[in-house]
């Protein structure tokens, strides 16, 4: 699975994605911030605050209740600012 | 319908010429334009001077989010053409950003999912500006006013 990461998130974790294979029992979007907080201190801190990012998931915005089953990209996000 | 991102900049007459052309039932055509601007004057907590701004997008989820809300529009609205168009990349004041125009037997109609469309593709379509100043880069941050102007159009 890949993840993505855009604006200051990308920055603070030091990469724009990554290819992750999390184990089974990360199931929803949720358990894949937790489970990717421990994979470096710029992880830690880019998800360190549920509220302050949003997802998506196959480019679709995702809350954290959705499942990741089968998704072939998760995206994390701070609030949008275009137009 | 149309949706496109690009970082090149857009003609406006000529892409209203384009969108009006070969169709008889519009007559009211709402068009917004929007701008970068100076912002070093802005609301007072804006107190550097912002020479740039660049916008990033997600390449792929911006042209779904853009279409599903231009999808909306159509459902709400009796709408005969609509069109979005976002920049994305280095854009320096005074140039253009967005364009978003729609066409509509009557004017009611077309004012109101023009502003309907400029207010939705703020909040939820995923574009991020950073501002270039003289003290480095700054993300802008998600303003509530904008969340606001979205949300008075939630049903």
């Amino acid at each position: 699975m890949k993840v993505r990461y855009f604006a200051w998130m990308k920055r603070t974790v030091g990469v724009a994605d990554e290819e992750v294979s999390p184990p089974a029992e990360v199931r929803t979007v949720g358990d894949l911030v937790n489970w990717l907080r421990d994979r470096s201190a710029g992880h830690a801190e880019a998800l360190a605050e549920s509220a302050a990012f949003g997802a998506a998931v196959d480019k679709r915005t995702a809350t954290f209740d959705v499942s990741i089953a089968g998704a072939s990209e998760v995206a994390f996000f701070p609030p949008f600012t275009g137009g | 319908m149309a949706v496109r991102v690009q970082a090149e900049d857009f003609d406006v007459g000529a892409e209203l010429n384009a969108l009006t052309t070969g169709t008889r039932r519009i007559g009211g055509l709402a068009v917004f334009v929007g701008l970068v601007r100076e912002m070093h004057v802005r609301e007072g907590y804006h107190k550097d001077r912002v020479d740039a701004l660049t916008l990033e997008h997600y390449p792929g989820m911006t042209e779904k989010a853009l279409e599903d809300i231009e999808a909306e529009a159509n459902k709400r609205w009796p709408l005969e053409a609509t069109l979005i168009v976002h920049r994305y990349g280095r854009l320096e004041p005074g140039e253009r950003i967005v364009l978003v125009a729609v066409g509509s037997p009557h004017r009611e109609a077309a004012f109101e999912a023009c502003e309907f469309l400029v207010d939705w593709l703020k909040t939820k379509a995923p574009f991020w500006k950073l501002e270039q100043t003289p003290k480095g880069d700054k993300w802008v941050g998600a303003h509530d006013a904008d969340d606001k102007a979205a949300a008075r159009w939630e049903k």
